[in-house]
C-alpha cells in the first residue's frame, strides 16, 4: 500500500491535492483513501491531508488503515517554512525509505543538510515569479502532479482527468491552468518517476511497544486546561503566517494616523508620535491596510523577498556560498 | 453500480436523497456543515425534492424536526458535538413524543478544552433518552445505516427516531469508495413513509399535545418508549437480513470479525474499528487467536447477541473513545453490566480509554491491548482501567505547561497583588 503525507498551508491547496492524487490513483485501478487533516479553518495554518492508495487484488476493497499516517512512503510539503514548525508535523515517522519532496527556493543540498534525514529529499523548484507564496500558481495541482509521477503508476491521462473530475465546478479556465501545472510537475519529476516504493504494515510480532505511562493526579492549578494570564496573546507569534508583507513608505504617508491603524483586525499597527509603524511579529499580512490606506502609500512585498532583503542587510557583502543557517 | 469515491459527509446526504426526505431542518456546525451543504446545493439545483429551513438553533432545530415528524413527513437533520448538547432537552422530548425521524451525529469531543476531532462522548450523552443509535465504521456504512435507520423508526412497532453516527474527520472528511444504492432498489427497500395515525392535514386541522401527567401514568409512557426500544433488536435484525438479501452487504446488529475461535476480542465502536480490523489481521498474522466485536446498534442495547459473541473469548480489550468522568469507559460499564452472572462469559474484560478528541490509536497499541489481555487471561488478574498515551505526549504537555507556567508568574496580576499584600489575599 502506497501512504502519502501533503503538508502545507490552509488556502494552499493541500486538500485539493490529496483528492486529485485520490481520483488519479482511483482511476488508475487502486482502491483508495483520502482525507484532509486540519484544525481552526484558518487561512495560512498548517494543514495536512493523506492518500492511501492500495492496489485491489492484493488488499480487497477497503483500506481498514485510518488517520494519520505513521510511517510515509511519500512526503509532499508544498511550503518550505512549515519546516520550521514543529506543531506542523512535516518530518513525522520519515525513515530511510521515505522520498521528501519539498518545493522550495533553497537546494536539495541544503535542506539534506539543514534536515539530516536519512530519507531521499528532492525539490520541486519554486517559481520565482510568485509574488505571493500562497498564490503560488496552483501549488496543489503541482504537488499533486510531481506526486503521480514519483508514484510511477499514474499516467498523465489518469492525472488530467482527476483534475477535471475534481475542479469542473470551478470551470474550465481553472481546470485548464491546473492541468497544466500539474502535467509540467509531472514531466520535471521524470527522472525519478517511480521512485516511491510500497510500505508494509507494522508487524504484530516485531515492533516497538508503546510507552504508555500513568497520568499523575495534578493539583488543579496545572491540570485545568485555562490560561490565567495577561497579553500572553503577544507570545504568539502570528507574523509567521504572513506570505505577504505591508510596508509603509512614509514619503507618501499622510499621518492620517487612524485608518489604516484603526482598519487593522489584529491591532498590529501602532501610531507613535503620529506615525504608523506595523508590528511584524503580529501582523498576518492580510492587507488589509495597504488597500485601505488613503495616498496609497502602504505597498505589499512577498515575505521571502523582504527576509531575504533583511538578511542581506544584516549582513552586506556576505556571499560566501554557506547556508545563512549556518552563520 | 460502481463505486465512487465520498466523504462521509457526502455519503451521509445521500443517505437522505435515497431515503427521498420531504424535510430537513438545519444548523451548521463543524465537522457535520458539509451534509447539509451538500442537501442544500441538490435541493437548488432540483436534484432533490423538499424542503429545507435554517433554524437559529439546534435547539429549535430539534423541535422543528420532531413537530414534523409529528404529523407524518419524512424528516431528516444533522448535528455534531456542542450542536447535540445544545438541542438534549428536545432530543428527550421528541423521543418521548414517539416522533420517528433520523438525526445524523457527526461524532466530535465536547468541550472544555475544546477540540474539532472525534470521540463519543457527544453520542453517548444522548444514549438514555429514547433515541435509537446505529453506530458507522465506514462510508458505506453511512449511507446504508441511513436507509436503515427510516425502516427502524417508521416501524409502526418501533416509532423513535434514530440517531445514526459517525466520526468527525475520520469519516467525516476521508473519502473511500462508496457503493450508492440504485434510487429504485432503495425506494424499494424503503417505501414511502407511512405515518398511520400521526397525520396531519391543513385542511383538516387537529390538535396534538403531550398532557401534564404524574408518576404513575408517567412511568407508563416512559416504560412504553423503553419497551419499543428494545424492541427494536428484533426489528433491526429482520431490516438487516432483508437489507443483505437486496444489497449483499452484512449490516448486522453487530459485526464480529474473525472472532469465530478467538481467544481475545477487541470491542469497540465507530470508525476506529477498521484500524481494529487491520489488527487483529496482523495478530492473526503472527499466530494469535484475535477478533474484533463492534455493536452496529448500541440503543436498544443488544445484550444477548453481544453476550451470543463472546462465548468462548476468554479475554475481551474494551477500548472506550469516552470517559465518563468519575467511573470509566462508558462501554466497558455496559458490557459489564450485559454479562455479569452469564455461564460462559469471558474472564477478564480489560478497559481502555483512548482516541478521546480524536487522539490516534497507533497498530502498536492494538498489538499491546491484545498482549496485555491476553497476559490477563493467564494470570487471571484483570488489568486496572488504562489511559493510551505515552512518555512522549507527557512529554510534550510538560512543555507547553512550563511555558504557560512561566507566563503565569511573569504576568499574572493575582501573583501580583499576592506580593503586593505580603501573600495574603486582600479578599
Amino acid at each position: 500500500m502506497y501512504r502519502i503525507r501533503i503538508h502545507g498551508r490552509g488556502g494552499q491547496g493541500i486538500k485539493m491535492a490529496s483528492r486529485v492524487l485520490g481520483t488519479a490513483l482511483f482511476r488508475s485501478g487502486f482502491t483508495v483513501q483520502d482525507a484532509p487533516k486540519y484544525g481552526a479553518e484558518r487561512r495560512g495554518a498548517p494543514i495536512f491531508s493523506t492518500v492511501r492508495a492500495a492496489r485491489e487484488a492484493a488488499e480487497g476493497a477497503t483500506i481498514k488503515e485510518r488517520g494519520v499516517i505513521h510511517r510515509p512512503d511519500l512526503v509532499v510539503i508544498a511550503d518550505d517554512t512549515l519546516l520550521a514548525v514543529p506543531a506542523a508535523g512535516t518530518l513525522q515517522g520519515i525513515t530511510a525509505a521515505t522520498v521528501v519532496l519539498v518545493n522550495s527556493r533553497e537546494t536539495a543540498a541544503t535542506w539534506r543538510h539543514r534536515l539530516n534525514l536519512a530519507a531521499t529529499l528532492l525539490i520541486l523548484p519554486a517559481t520565482e515569479e510568485a509574488r505571493d507564496r500562497a498564490e503560488l500558481p496552483h501549488i496543489g495541482a503541482t504537488c499533486a502532479g510531481a506526486a503521480a509521477c514519483l508514484l510511477g503508476v499514474i499516467e498523465p491521462a489518469a492525472l488530467q482527468a482527476a483534475i477535471e473530475e475534481e475542479l469542473a465546478p470551478l470551470g474550465k479556465e481553472v481546470v485548464a491552468t491546473n492541468s497544466d501545472s500539474a502535467l509540467a510537475a509531472f514531466d520535471a519529476m521524470a527522472a525519478h518517476r517511480g521512485l516511491v516504493t510500497e510500505g508494509t504494515a507494522v508487524s504484530a510480532t516485531d515492533y516497538i511497544p508503546p510507552s504508555w505511562v500513568e497520568l499523575p493526579v495534578d493539583d488543579a492549578s496545572v491540570a485545568a486546561p485555562d490560561i490565567r494570564a495577561i497579553a500572553n496573546s503577544v507570545q504568539v507569534r502570528t507574523g509567521l503566517w504572513r506570505t505577504l508583507r505591508p510596508v509603509i513608505d512614509y514619503d507618501l504617508c499622510g499621518k492620517c494616523w487612524w485608518v489604516c491603524s484603526s482598519l487593522c483586525p489584529d491591532s498590529a499597527i501602532a501610531v507613535e508620535q503620529d506615525i504608523p509603524v506595523i508590528d511584524y511579529d503580529h501582523c498576518k499580512g492580510c492587507m488589509i491596510c495597504v488597500g485601505v490606506c488613503p495616498p496609497h502609500a502602504i505597498g505589499s512585498v512577498p515575505e521571502y523577498l523582504a527576509q531575504q532583503q533583511e538578511q542581506q542587510a544584516k549582513s552586506p557583502g556576505e556571499h560566501d556560498g554557506r547556508d545563512p543557517a549556518d552563520r | 453500480m460502481a463505486a465512487t469515491l465520498l466523504t462521509g459527509n457526502v455519503a451521509a446526504a445521500w443517505g437522505a436523497r435515497l431515503a427521498r426526505v420531504d424535510y430537513i431542518p438545519a444548523f451548521p456546525i463543524t465537522p457535520q456543515t458539509e451534509i447539509i451543504e451538500t442537501l442544500g446545493g441538490w435541493l437548488d439545483g432540483g436534484d432533490m425534492e423538499g424542503r429545507m429551513v435554517t433554524l437559529e438553533s439546534e435547539h429549535s432545530m430539534l423541535t422543528a424536526a420532531g413537530a414534523a415528524a409529528a404529523t407524518g413527513v419524512r424528516v431528516f437533520s444533522a448535528t455534531s458535538s456542542q450542536g447535540l448538547l445544545h438541542a438534549m432537552e428536545m432530543i428527550y422530548t421528541v423521543a418521548g413524543w414517539r416522533a420517528p425521524f433520523v438525526l445524523v451525529n457527526v461524532s466530535r469531543g465536547l468541550s472544555a478544552p475544546i477540540t474539532l476531532e472525534a470521540d463519543h462522548n457527544d453520542v453517548l450523552a444522548a444514549r438514555d433518552s429514547g433515541f435509537l443509535q446505529i453506530h458507522c465504521a465506514d462510508c458505506q456504512e453511512v449511507v446504508d445505516g441511513i436507509l436503515m435507520a427510516y425502516r427502524l423508526a417508521e416501524d409502526p412497532t418501533v416509532r423513535l427516531p434514530v440517531m445514526v453516527n459517525l466520526d468527525g474527520f475520520y469519516l467525516s472528511f476521508t473519502r473511500e469508495p462508496v457503493n450508492l444504492p440504485d434510487p429504485a432498489a432503495a425506494s424499494e427497500f424503503l417505501p414511502p413513509f407511512d405515518p398511520g395515525m400521526i397525520r396531519f392535514a391543513a385542511s383538516a386541522p387537529a390538535s396534538q399535545a403531550v398532557a401534564v401527567l404524574g408518576g404513575s401514568p408517567y412511568s407508563y409512557f416512559r416504560y412504553e418508549t423503553h419497551l419499543a426500544a428494545q424492541r427494536a433488536v428484533t426489528v433491526y435484525s429482520g431490516i438487516a437480513a432483508e437489507f443483505r438479501a437486496r444489497f449483499g452487504r452484512d449490516r448486522g446488529v453487530v459485526e464480529a470479525y474473525r472472532c469465530d475461535d478467538a481467544e481475545v476480542v477487541f470491542y469497540m465502536i465507530g470508525s476506529f474499528a477498521t484500524k481494529a480490523r487491520e489488527a487483529v489481521d496482523r495478530l492473526r498474522d503472527a499466530g494469535h487467536r484475535v477478533g474484533l466485536l463492534r455493536p452496529r446498534l448500541l440503543r436498544p442495547y443488544p445484550a444477548d447477541i453481544i453476550a451470543d459473541a463472546l462465548q468462548g473469548v476468554q479475554g475481551v480489550a474494551v477500548i472506550d473513545q469516552n470517559l465518563s468522568m468519575g467511573q470509566g469507559g462508558v462501554l466497558h460499564t455496559e458490557l459489564c453490566a450485559a454479562l455479569y452472572g452469564r455461564p460462559q462469559a469471558p474472564v477478564v474484560l480489560a478497559s481502555f480509554i483512548g482516541g478521546l478528541g480524536g487522539r490516534e490509536i497507533a497498530p502498536e497499541e492494538f498489538y499491546q491491548m491484545a498482549a496485555v489481555t491476553r497476559e490477563a487471561v493467564a494470570t487471571g488478574r484483570t488489568p486496572p482501567p488504562r489511559l493510551l498515551y505515552t512518555e512522549d505526549e507527557l512529554r510534550e504537555i510538560r512543555k507547553l505547561q512550563s511555558i504557560a507556567l512561566v507566563e503565569r508568574d511573569e504576568t499574572s496580576p493575582i501573583r501580583e497583588r499576592q506580593q503586593h499584600t505580603g501573600g495574603r489575599d486582600e479578599a
